[in-house]
């Protein structure tokens, strides 16, 4: 291993670069902002990051959908069809954890009148 | 196929409609529903377990018509056995042990849904368990973690929960995401999403040097995903809030179980699709063994810091969890092993002790600060002796479980080289002489007479149910026996890690 | 100096117990445990105002000032490990495979198959529906009860009991406002039910043959559900569809899945044949139990829908008159 370094960079994987970016961005908001509601939007932005890297990786150029039309299959007609499986799959799931984080929220307010993170976890320390 | 080959799969498929059905029950129905569920479980995997252990190897349970690149598939071998008949024993117990604080603490309405969602949650445990599949697992826990969120926030009436809650909820979402992120990639650079499949493809494509990086990557991915999950030191901080404010059955499975199975996925990855060596050769580990190390000391600090007993038991359980990622950090099979044998004795040990938490509770008016259980385990001398048991074992006093995980630790730290030695032994000496002295100092408070008997108040006494008995004694008595016997389950611990690689 | 250290924390670990000691006591009692109160207070002072850094240390951890320090700290820590995470996954992209090429290894044999031998084998000439379905039908069918799993817990936090305590909690009778929608949307939703019913029934029922399936046209059935609701008020829905007939829909639709899938999943691991025809690739009635999971999906996933507007908007469903 080590010995044979010469390998070629793909520079040019705008796609995945671009979801990268866009699920770096949903990360630091989920962390850092205080906002609940804005924290939901950054999960799905998140998410989308991650699904729009899974549906890049299984595009091939010039391929069509596969849903198999003419009765003949051939591989090299359509596109690889488990990230589209992987990405439905996805979506389930972030629309099930968005659906409970929003009840968490809609708690969370009913009690402490405010979407501020910080300030509910001060008001609940205060509780005790 | 023989029939017992079945049982994994009848297993997943009771929990799965287990969740379903409890939910159109009236809440008592649904208890015993789920508690036959759990005992009929924990029976079939027993069967498995003397089955895989007696044939001495592994086989490949298809989920469908399709084999291996194409079809989903489990595979169940003797530690995966094993940890499944432990996982159900345990849950079972755990049920038995919190169940009238479970009917106190949820509204009444909403039992049923409490008993569905802990089915859905051991059946999400029991496929992260035993799927050969990468992105299976990824589904499972989701599962798990949405249910395991559903099993604290049941108490929603405590604003504390609430918060808990949300917090490991938002944890939860960063480790999934990072770890599906990680499953993308790998698939992107292999094509498989199969354990075997991706164990085969990473080896031919690791020959490429370009591949070394993004590996590189993708195991540090999977490595902070579910160091996330299972709140490994940095990460940790939602833990004791999550587990400090559940009802006492749900604190009880989510640091017994909920973890375990997040740190299981980990190994069986380490394992199986990059294989030790090549892990080793990447680093991770070592950054595992020192956060592991971070873990046991810093969390065992915090706890002996801590003045609410479910606090203090939720920091234990942060050390611990150190404690099994300085056993997969040392790369070893050695290390490995002591990791495996650290999960059980923990899942053993520490619902235990949340159980016995939640009746000094009760007999001492709901509060959990120490100063208010002064005196809780003379009321209550059944959860006393299993909490002083739960504490000598978490020292790791010879006879009770603990000891098992800390001999192995310290014999697999022995056997490294350099730097890592000392840490390894410098860490665990030092967490052992943090954990008795908050451990002692709990038994000790919670034994002693309380300060200032009031003569008129009625004195308190504990009123035990059937369940509560069964469920503590069968624990003190699995202690003994896992503290006593841990040969047995270190040699099915060897032989399930050997058919790993 | 380390015993010193020891004794300190140890101390402030203590520190609640002694100024919770001096409650309802004898006199007598009282003074004894002052006495003892005054000492250990004058050895905690002691301790505090001894120059060692560990104990001044250990009393400012609990001022606010420590407080606002350490959540700086935090997110400073926080934006230190999402900035790490952001670059990694960056400079890791240029070191994958190549965007659109055919000779990735993504498109190895597996999907091949998929493609080449998908119509055969499964039936379905959405061979996106056939992989999910019948190939990897654990993860669907574990996706599904995710779906569910929240449905649960979703209810576990919102529900609220007609006749339970929280019914009568001003802030949740506000939440549950029920309004009358005015004669636009009125007249539009008489327009566009049929529709959309049509649609969503249509894509469900294509899932095998076309683009679409359970999950996609559950939701659109879901959300002409909703639309139903918000135009002509919750009351005339739930009367066709109540709580109850939403709890024993998902239920029936979830357990028959699970009948269905166990089934071809019990006889695929036992080698035995499953019996099943798969039917004239093309046809409505063809592609095997691929056709009656994507209804049960479709059931599912409407209710879920449904059911989770209904428990944002007035606490769950209510039984109907």
């Amino acid at each position: 291993m080590g010995s044979d370094l010469s390998f070629s960079l793909n520079l040019f994987n705008y796609y995945e670069a671009v979801s990268m970016l866009i699920f770096g961005i949903g990360f630091t908001v989920l962390l850092l902002e205080n906002n609940l509601i804005k924290k939901v939007i950054a999960l799905n932005l998140m998410d989308t990051g991650t699904y729009l890297f899974l549906a890049a990786k299984g595009y091939v150029n010039g391929r069509a959908a596969p849903i198999i039309t003419d009765g003949a299959a051939q591989a090299e007609a359509y596109v690889n069809p488990v990230p589209a499986g992987l990405v439905l799959t996805g979506i389930v799931v972030s629309v099930s954890m968005t659906a409970f984080l929003l009840a968490l929220t809609v708690r969370l307010f009913l009690r402490y009148h405010t979407l501020n993170f910080d300030e509910i976890i001060r008001l609940s320390k205060k509780e005790e | 196929m023989a029939a017992v080959q079945n049982f994994p799969f009848v297993v997943i498929m009771l929990y799965l409609t287990g969740g379903v059905v409890c939910s159109v029950l009236r809440a008592r129905a649904a208890a015993r529903y789920c508690l036959l569920l759990n005992a009929a479980a924990t029976v079939l995997m027993a069967m498995t377990l003397a089955y895989t252990l007696q044939s001495g190897s592994s086989y490949i349970y298809l989920m469908g018509h399709f084999s291996a690149p194409w079809g989903n598939e489990l595979r169940i071998g003797p530690l995966e056995a094993l940890m499944a008949v432990c996982f159900c024993g345990v849950m079972l117990l755990t049920l038995m042990g919190g169940m009238e604080h479970i009917f106190e603490d949820c509204e009444p309405g909403k039992i049923n849904l409490y008993f569905g969602s802990v089915s859905l949650l051991m059946s999400s445990i029991v496929a992260i368990l035993f799927t050969n599949d990468l992105f299976t697992a990824y589904v499972f826990i989701e599962i798990s973690s949405i249910t395991a969120c559903a099993v604290i926030a049941v108490n929603y009436r405590n604003g504390a929960a609430l918060v808990a809650t949300t917090r490991y909820m938002i944890m939860g979402l960063l480790g999934s995401g990072v770890f599906l992120i990680g499953i993308s990639m790998l698939y992107d650079l292999t094509g498989h999403l199969l354990f075997e499949n991706l164990g085969a493809a990473v080896r031919a494509i690791s020959e490429d040097a370009g591949t070394l990086f993004p590996l590189t990557i993708i195991i540090g991915l999977f490595s902070v995903g579910m160091g996330i999950k299972s709140a490994l030191f940095p990460f940790h901080t939602w833990l004791p809030c999550a587990h400090g404010n559940a009802t006492a059955a749900s604190s009880g499975m989510l640091s017994g179980l909920v973890l375990k199975a997040n740190v299981f996925l980990l190994i069986k990855i380490f394992c199986r699709i990059f294989g030790l060596e090549s892990i080793v050769s990447h680093h991770v580990p070592d950054i595992l063994l020192v956060f592991g190390a971070c873990a046991m000391v810093f969390g065992s600090v915090s706890a002996l810091l801590e003045r609410d007993l479910k606090r203090m038991l939720a920091y234990s359980s942060v050390a611990q969890i150190g404690y099994i990622y300085l056993g997969i950090g040392m790369g070893t099979k050695a290390g490995m092993e002591a990791a495996c044998i650290q999960i059980l004795v923990h899942a053993f040990t520490k619902p235990m002790l949340f159980c016995a938490a939640g009746g000094f509770m009760s007999v001492s008016g709901g509060s959990k600060k120490m100063d208010a259980l002064r005196g809780a385990a003379r009321r209550d001398p059944l959860s006393g002796a299993a909490f002083l048991v739960g504490a000598l074992s978490m020292i790791g006093i010879p006879l009770f479980a603990g000891f098992a995980t800390k001999l192995n630790l310290t014999l697999a730290a022995l056997a490294l080289h350099g730097w890592k030695t000392w840490a390894c032994v410098a860490a665990i000496v030092l967490s052992t002489v943090l954990n008795g002295l908050y451990y002692l100092r709990a038994a000790a408070n919670l034994c002693s007479e309380p300060e200032q008997p009031d003569p008129k108040a009625e004195p308190v006494h504990a009123r035990y149910s059937w369940q509560f008995v069964t469920s503590m004694c069968v624990f003190i008595v699995l202690n003994l026996y896992l503290g006593i016997c841990s040969g047995r389950f270190m040699d099915a611990i060897h032989l399930g890690l050997e058919l790993f690689s | 100096m380390i015993r010193n250290w020891f004794r300190s924390l140890y101390h402030w670990a203590e520190e609640g117990e002694f100024s919770a000691a001096g409650e309802d006591q004898s006199p007598a009692e009282q003074e004894e445990s002052s006495v003892c109160l005054d000492e250990s207070n004058a050895w905690l002072a002691e301790v505090r105002s001894d120059e060692g850094f560990v104990p001044r240390f250990l009393s400012w951890l609990g001022t606010p000032a420590a407080a606002a320090l350490y959540r700086d700290l935090y997110r400073v820590f926080a934006a230190v490990i999402c900035l790490t995470v952001t670059i990694v996954l960056l400079v890791t992209v240029p070191f994958l495979p190549e965007f659109g090429n055919p000779d990735n290894p993504a498109n190895n044999e597996v999907s091949e198959r998929y493609i080449e031998r998908g119509l055969e084998e499964t039936g379905a000439t959405n061979i996106v529906a056939g992989m999910i379905l019948d190939y990897r039908a654990f993860d669907t069918l574990g996706e599904s009860n995710v779906l569910f799993a929240a449905m649960c817990s979703v209810a576990i936090l919102l529900r609220v009991d007609r006749k339970g305590k929280e019914a009568n909690i001003p802030e949740i009778q506000v939440w549950r406002w029920d309004g009358k929608a005015n004669i636009y949307l009125r007249h539009a939703t008489k327009i566009l039910i049929p529709v959309t019913m049509i649609f969503g029934i249509f894509v469900v029922l294509n899932g095998h043959l076309s683009a679409g399936g359970g999950f996609s046209g559950g939701t659109i059935l879901g959300a002409s559900l909703i639309l139903l609701s918000n135009a002509f008020g919750s009351k005339r829905l739930e009367h066709y569809f109540s709580n109850t007939v939403c709890k024993w829909l998902t239920f029936a639709a979830l357990m028959a899945y699970a009948c269905l899938k166990s089934y071809s999943f019990f006889t695929g691991a036992n080698h035995l044949e499953s019996g099943i025809s798969l039917g004239t690739p093309g046809a409505l009635f063809s592609a095997g139990l691929i056709l009656p999971l994507n209804l049960c999906v479709g059931c599912v996933v409407a209710c879920t829908m449904y059911s989770f507007y209904a428990m944002f908007r007035s606490g769950g469903i209510e039984d109907g008159v």
